[in-house]
């Protein structure tokens, strides 16, 4: 079990944290025909907009309810109201998502209370759900307050068994997976796959790979989000035969859904390495009472090949990770399982999965915290996301990038990491890296009694050549 | 801040949009407002100047969603590359902790980075709890001998303009007239050659596209003391308050900067752009008009006269290229009318300029260039912005980042001009790439590809329509027929 050591400076300095807020917004990305809107001021929508926009590469749908200076002092309801009046007049949207920011929870906005004053404002939007949620950016980080409003989603708009009458595995060949925010849209592409794969059907939520794929839809234009899980699904998650649930940050989401609709469910901190791959097909083919097909054993076989061929480099590496907690925690435990080691840990928030960390101290911290463990620990490679580009260069090491956001390269997005075929694609990338370090190169050394060729010898074997 | 500073700084006499009745500022409307905040307005002006460390007061959203993302250039320092925070906790908010992180923030920032100055922004968190960032700041500095200066723009307080303000006035009022000028190095100045000294107000150095100038301003003779911010260095920002002359480069947000410096010190200034041929030699010309020294008058025109032939040579293959393509322009402000006359000098046609930002004066301006019946989008939501393109045959739609991935979502060629964008486009020689940027998106043979449906759709569709239409228009049709039935199935 690692040492967690809290912050203890006053200023940070390279933040690797990013907003609960800017979480928010991606779980509600992760919905067909959404749009979050901010409650704050007009520059925590701006900011959270040219984050997404430039790790996906995409349009982003975020709005604000652009608080001011006077609503910021005399209270902010009615700007919410007007909000959500804009949007279902404009765009009719399957669902807004409400979070707030900290401007608004310090000046103890109630926004519960500002969604039913809309509802009773206007009737005639009563088929749009709203869903508020409590992300102020001065609690909890980007895996938090998507985690929270994954909850919130659930607790708003999935009914309860007794409402609904929904029945665990009525839909005998559905599975509902609950996706933590470590997951890129790459990632659950290919967890969909592995599920299709034992003839069940996957229902991800929130599904960030059919909204922020990269994809070129035939509408020209969206103001909503253009893919995503479709929310009247959520009727149907009570039906499912069970549910995955992927990240130790989606506890609380899974804890409603099964309070709400009594679906088994199946917990993973994350799906990278040998073994947790191993858990996850297991369970799916127990689920589907079906073998593991063909094609996901051979995929198993490449990995142990590849931990064969890796092992020579990946061996006793050391490794400095700064991420999220579950995306921390996955990381050093794929890395032990091939003989490396993560000498240097930080974390932007602490979460109880930190315990579970592959390494002896996590620092709950930023980027120049990584900086300063990096040096005194050794360590040869950083994994972390695109603002660590600038630690890497000042330390000289190499850099796998991984986490929010990824800016300074295309496709960052796409990349699996999770599966027999992620891991060992991360495998072959770490491995590469070090090797790029030449490890093990011994500088030569020039003996004063080694027979050195005089100018004429060098002359003569060159006319022999 | 206090309300009366604020309507004091939205009541900018300089700035055009005051003629009318409403204030200077337009309300964001909820639900339907794009763009920043004061407190990112007053980061973006001032976080070029490189050897200050830009802390930010508030919890994380402010700083770590947005640091690192600007495409402002350093020729040295690259501690405003640093992202700081004090990253405030809800414990800080709850307990009145956050005067005292400050503080302390300072300290460790001076200690660990030995920067020339700290500045503070202010924002939504602390300014709501009641934060004195001012009085900290004070004391900061009196105990450990850095300046600080303290910028008080809270996001809600405004607009982005608004910030930018703020954080100038913060400039003239705390940091202008620190320091006198360094001497001018010996040997430089001759009997027939005598330095003057400039500031550039407004150049951000995107991309590094001040140093297209600069060469230009060594040749004749221009010290340019202090540009804001671009490249800048504290001690650059201190003597602004000798320049000759000064220069309000394409953004209206620092004008309030121009105005004081004149009220203050009698610094005559003027409006100029660095986008295109007409508009640098204007530039020049401006500058040696008011310091009026018969001298730099001659040795501009040589220059111009040199630099003017040898852009014409370099743009004459691009202009073929670009001759007769549309652009249809969206973006605020005084880039408006500065890049138009970049477009024309390459040949092409302007069919569409947004005036969302610009004043009056600037609409006057584009009138000047386009003609009349310019065509002027001042709500411009991106639905009817792609219709337009379709409706006018535009080549290519020129714009702000933020529209970008929208843009090509439509299958449209596109070109950045904000602050994001990773190529320089000033001066004579940026020109160039100007043209290069521009042919490599219209004339990407992506384009064809990207509209055109799978095999599969078009061949149904060309059975169902080919009989009907004559067979000169058939395929483009086709194509759209194509397209609207994929639509609707």
């Amino acid at each position: 079990m690692p040492e967690i050591i809290k912050r203890s400076k006053a200023l940070c300095v390279s933040p690797l944290k990013a907003s609960s807020t800017v979480g928010a917004a991606l779980a509600f990305l992760g919905f067909n025909r959404a749009i979050p809107m901010m409650h704050g001021s007009q520059g925590c929508t701006a900011f959270g907009k040219i984050f997404f926009v430039r790790h996906f590469r995409e349009p982003i749908p975020l709005q604000t309810t652009a608080i001011d200076h006077v609503s910021a002092v005399m209270g902010s309801q009615e700007l919410v109201v007007e909000g959500l009046r804009t949007l279902c007049e404009k765009h009719r949207p399957d669902l807004i998502g409400l979070p707030t920011t900290g401007l608004v929870e310090t000046q103890g906005a109630d926004i519960r209370q500002a969604v039913r004053a809309f509802r009773e404002a206007h009737p005639e939007f009563a088929a749009i759900p709203v869903v508020p949620v409590s992300t102020p950016d001065f609690s909890g980080a980007m895996e938090s307050g998507y985690a929270a409003t994954v909850k919130a989603i659930i607790e708003e708009l999935v009914p309860s068994a007794d409402e609904a009458g929904t029945q665990p595995g009525r839909r005998r060949r559905q599975i509902n997976v609950l996706a933590g925010s470590h997951l890129t849209p790459g990632d659950l592409e290919h967890l969909k796959e592995l599920i299709e794969g034992f003839g069940l059907r996957p229902l991800v939520l929130p599904d960030l790979s059919d909204s922020l794929d990269g994809h070129l839809p035939e509408a020209d234009y969206s103001p909503l989000t253009i893919g995503g899980t479709l929310v009247d699904e959520l009727n149907t998650l009570g039906d499912a035969l069970a549910t995955l649930v992927i990240g130790d940050s989606m506890h609380g989401p899974a804890d409603v859904l099964k309070a709400k609709t009594a679906v088994p469910d199946h917990r993973f901190t994350h799906l990278m390495g040998i073994e947790a791959v191993d858990r996850l097909i297991l369970t799916l083919s127990e689920l589907a009472a079906a073998p593991v097909p063909p094609r996901i054993e051979r995929q198993r076989q490449q990995l142990q090949d590849a931990m064969l061929d890796c092992h020579f480099m990946l061996g006793m590496s050391r490794l400095a990770i700064a991420a999220e907690p579950d995306l921390l925690v996955g990381l050093t435990e794929m890395l032990a399982g091939f003989g490396a080691e993560t000498v240097a840990a930080v974390s932007p928030s602490n979460a109880p999965v930190l315990q579970h960390a592959q390494c002896e101290q996590v620092k709950i911290g930023d980027l120049e915290d990584l900086e300063l463990a990096v040096r005194a620990n050794r360590a040869e490679l950083i994994i972390t996301n695109s603002h660590g580009v600038h630690t890497a260069e000042r330390l000289g090491l190499p850099l796998l990038r991984a986490g929010f956001p990824q800016y300074d390269r295309v496709g960052g997005y796409t990349r699996t990491w999770i599966g027999y075929s992620g891991t060992r694609a991360t495998l072959f990338d770490l491995a590469n890296l070090i090797l790029s370090l030449e490890k093990g190169e011994i500088h030569p050394y020039r003996s004063t009694l080694k027979q050195w060729p005089t100018e004429d010898t060098q002359a003569s074997v060159k006319h022999a050549a | 801040m206090k309300s009366k500073d604020l309507s004091a700084l939205l009541d900018e006499p300089a700035c055009a949009h005051n003629t009318k009745s409403k204030s200077g500022c337009a309300k964001p409307k909820p639900g339907a407002t794009a763009g920043g905040c004061a407190f990112d307005g007053a980061q973006i002006a001032m976080l070029p100047i490189g050897d200050v460390a830009h802390i930010v007061h508030g919890s994380i959203a402010c700083a770590g969603n947005s640091w690192d993302n600007r495409g402002t250039r350093s020729s040295g320092p690259k501690l405003f590359k640093i992202g700081m925070t004090t990253d405030l906790t809800e414990q800080d908010i709850i307990m009145g902790r956050g005067e005292k992180r400050l503080f302390h923030s300072i300290k460790q920032a001076i200690d660990g980075y030995q920067p020339a100055a700290v500045f503070v922004y202010n924002t939504c968190v602390p300014a709501l709890t009641g934060d004195d960032v001012e009085a900290v700041c004070q004391a900061a500095e009196q105990r450990w001998g850095t300046p600080v200066i303290s910028i008080d723009a809270a996001g809600f307080y405004g607009a982005k303009n608004l910030g930018s303000r703020i954080s100038g006035e913060t400039m003239v009022k705390r940091v202008c007239g620190g320091r006198e000028p360094d001497p001018i190095p010996e040997g430089i100045e001759r009997p027939d050659f005598k330095i003057h000294d400039i500031c550039l107000i407004g150049e951000y150095n995107i991309a590094g596209e001040l140093w297209h100038i600069l060469p230009l301003f060594d040749e004749l003779g221009l010290r340019v003391l202090c540009t804001l911010s671009g490249d800048a260095r504290f001690r650059e920002v201190q003597t602004m308050h000798r320049s000759e002359v000064n220069m309000m480069v394409c953004s209206r947000a620092l004008v309030n900067v121009a105005r004081r410096l004149q009220e203050t010190y009698g610094t005559p200034w003027f409006e100029g752009s660095f986008y295109g041929v007409r508009d640098v030699s204007q530039a020049l010309r401006d500058f040696a008009r008011i310091i009026d020294d018969p001298d730099l008058t001659a040795r501009t025109e040589a220059v111009i006269a040199r630099e003017e032939a040898r852009a014409e040579a370099a743009l004459a293959p691009w202009r073929e290229r670009l001759q007769g393509r549309k652009v249809l322009l969206y973006t605020g402000g005084v880039k408006s009318w500065s890049v138009i006359s970049a477009l024309q000098d390459l040949g092409m046609t302007v069919v569409a300029s947004g005036t969302r930002k610009s004043t009056e004066e600037d609409k006057a301006r584009i009138r000047e260039l386009m003609g009349e019946d310019a065509v002027m989008i001042e709500e411009g939501n991106p639905r009817t912005l792609i219709d337009m393109v379709h409706d006018q045959g535009v080549d290519i739609l020129i714009a702000g980042g933020r529209n970008l991935y929208t843009a090509l979502k439509a299958r449209l060629p596109f070109l950045d001009i904000n602050q994001e964008r990773e190529f320089g486009y000033a001066g004579y020689t940026g020109m160039e790439e100007l043209a290069r940027q521009l042919c490599l998106t219209i004339e990407s043979p992506i384009w064809e590809v990207v509209r055109r449906p799978p095999p599969w759709a078009r061949s149904a569709a060309t059975t169902q329509s080919s009989s009907a239409q004559p067979p000169a228009v058939a395929t483009s049709i086709d194509s759209e027929s194509a397209t609207l039935e994929v639509r609707h199935a």
